[in-house]
């Protein structure tokens, strides 16, 4: 056994066994917490499957939002159980990604066009919600139908270590199938598209196929995201599951970590988290918006000086071959 | 049926609302067109100017023109700020680094703001007489921001094609390599577009400040439309951005008045993205 698999293995058994740690009184905060690391590093990675291969979206925010609002509302209108609204929700998403990545790689918008065209996107899906207050209720947000009991019908339980461990398995998931596109022949396609999709399409690499492939699974991960946070907090709000701030702020994640490694999702959403809980809890009410200020600020910063991410860098400072993973890096970008 | 005055009014609405959005367009195409980066945070930095000419008008007491220059003047330091200390260090980064730089400014000013004059609105009062043309009631104040915008777009257009840094700016947006090569300096181009680019915020700013209240969360609310004007009109075709705020602005405000404010900014982007995929380069431009 490697020492790296080693570590590895400890670490999941000290995340097995996180809830059951006499933390004392800030048990229930740190599980809060951690559960926000494993469904917005979930997330992140969704995203940087499409990120890594030079399809930036800025709009990933919409694949939340029809996620999260889907499902709430199938329940809170008809009853209908999330599980089930999860299965409608990941059809309408699909669809919805079909409708988004056919055009784009259709007619070659890339770049930056490609990151506008996103948040464009973004900003419907959240205006939509916002205008269709009848049933959204606008931007105030809804609630989830509470279920009066803990239901798994409802997915909905009064102890905290229940979504825990919902979403431990979850970021597992997620993890699965970061590392299967890894070694699939797909990566190797999405790569040569990445870089130039004429050559790419003219060595037999159907490049439309792959981008709306690739894009349908970032976005239906990206939904079911959405769907555990919405069941988690049992409240969706526009302005926290769609939209530009939402969808930059998962971007900022994944880049902060790196988003050409498995971990680095992950390492960069727990940077953050921890990073805007420590200045809110710092802060607290007293100067409101402070957080945030030294949160953009630090943002910039890491951006400047560490470009391939905290744990892109770190991992670069171990490899034997630093060159060429870095050109590795500036290819795929 | 909607009363055929109403669309006129809001057709009115929609065209003086499209010379300010024209303005924040062109700044924003002029740096993109020149450095290749989109600032996302450039309507923020409109936001920031907002509040200066807020207090040096309404607080302070000083006219307004004056705060308009104070605008200009800071709004050229904004855009000299971002360019040396945000921009010049990462100019040979992955485009999404260079993105996520100024989003982080985004994020920064935003909450900066929000820090400073809390999430208050504020609005500059300016005793304007109304004016009507065939009993539609027309904003004096929109009316001067659309003579203004349009008159220093005039400006930009003339700074362009007759000035010796204006024409070097044009050479940079069209070929860098070729203009280092003629031994030419990018760097003081750069300098030079970004300074420029933020005055241009600075003088949209004190021309929203006259029809809007400002807010921390203001360029949430311009941002978008102002990047999508900017794409449809082809990134860094100051021709075609300037037809695209007019067209944006129109469907804006027409859809407004037949729906809701909400639903007008939805038909604008589903039309900004229906319109990009028909045309991907922007709408003036020539089909490969």
């Amino acid at each position: 056994m490697t020492p790296a698999r080693t570590v590895g293995l400890l670490l999941l058994a000290v995340m097995v066994a996180a809830p059951f740690l006499p933390l004392g009184v800030s048990r229930e905060y740190t599980i809060h917490v951690l559960v926000q690391i494993f469904i917005w590093s979930f997330i992140g990675g969704a995203w940087s499957l499409m990120g890594r291969f030079g399809l930036t979206s800025l709009g990933h925010g919409a694949f939340l939002g029809i996620g999260a609002y889907t499902t709430t509302l199938l329940w809170n209108f008809f009853g209908l159980t999330p599980w089930l609204g999860t299965l409608a929700a990941v059809a309408i998403t699909a669809i919805f990604a079909v409708v988004v990545a056919y055009p784009c790689s259709r007619f070659q918008v890339v770049g930056h066009y490609f990151g506008l065209v996103t948040l464009a996107v973004g900003e419907v899906i959240r205006l939509l919600i916002v205008a269709e207050r009848d049933w959204t209720g606008g931007s105030l947000g809804v609630t989830v139908k509470p279920a009066g009991r803990d239901s798994l019908l409802a997915i909905q339980f009064a102890d905290k270590r229940v979504f825990y461990y919902g979403a431990l398995v979850l970021w597992l998931a997620g993890l699965y199938v970061w590392w299967r596109v890894d070694r699939s022949m797909a990566r190797s396609a999405m790569e040569a598209i990445g870089e130039d999709e004429t050559a790419a399409a003219s060595v037999g690499i159907h490049v439309t196929r792959f981008k709306i492939g690739i894009t349908v699974l970032s976005a239906v991960l990206t939904a079911i995201g959405g769907i555990a946070y919405a069941q988690y907090i049992s409240y969706v709000n526009p302005d926290t599951l769609a939209g530009i701030g939402v969808s930059l702020r998962i971007v900022f994640a994944v880049v902060l970590g790196g988003m050409y490694s498995l971990l680095g999702p992950t390492v960069g959403t727990a940077l953050t988290i921890a990073l805007a809980e420590y200045l809110r809890i710092l802060f607290g009410l007293k100067f409101i918006g402070m957080a945030e200020t030294i949160y953009g600020f630090l943002l910039i910063v890491i951006i400047i000086f560490l470009p391939a991410g905290i744990y892109g860098s770190v991992s670069q400072l171990f490899r034997r071959r630093p060159a060429a993973m870095a050109t590795a890096a500036r290819t795929t970008a | 049926m909607i009363d055929p005055l109403f669309l006129a009014e809001a057709a009115i609405n929609g065209l003086l609302l499209g010379g300010v959005l024209a303005l924040l367009a062109l700044g924003l195409n002029l740096i993109f067109g020149v450095i290749d980066i989109v600032w996302i945070a450039y309507v923020d930095l409109v936001m920031i100017c907002m509040y200066a000419v807020y207090f040096v008008v309404q607080v302070y007491g000083y006219p307004i023109w004056l705060g308009g220059l104070v605008s200009v003047g800071l709004g050229a330091l904004l855009g000299i700020a971002v360019h040396l200390l945000i921009i010049s260090p990462i100019l040979s980064s992955a485009p999404v680094n260079q993105l996520l730089a100024t989003g982080g400014l985004l994020f920064f000013l935003q909450s900066f703001a929000t820090f400073l004059w809390t999430t208050d609105h504020r609005s500059v009062r300016l005793n304007l007489p109304r004016l009507e043309i065939m009993e539609m009631p027309i904003s004096v104040a929109r009316l001067i921001a659309f003579a203004l915008a349009v008159l220093v777009m005039l400006g930009l257009y003339l700074f362009l094609t007759r000035t010796y840094i204006g024409t070097a700016i044009r050479a940079v947006s069209q070929d860098r390599e070729a203009m280092s090569l003629m031994g030419a300096n990018p760097q003081r181009v750069y300098l030079v577009t970004s300074a420029v680019g933020g005055a241009m915020a600075g003088i949209a700013a004190a021309l929203l400040i006259i029809q809007y209240a400002v807010h921390p969360f203001f360029g949430a609310a311009f941002g978008p439309i102002t990047f999508m004007i900017c794409v449809l009109g082809g990134l860094g075709n100051m021709v075609g951005a300037f037809v695209a705020s007019f067209i944006m602005s129109e469907v804006i405000a027409i859809s407004g008045v037949i729906w809701s404010t909400e639903m007008g900014y939805v038909i604008a982007f589903v039309v900004f993205i229906v319109m990009i995929f028909a045309r991907p380069g922007g709408i003036l431009a020539r089909r490969s």
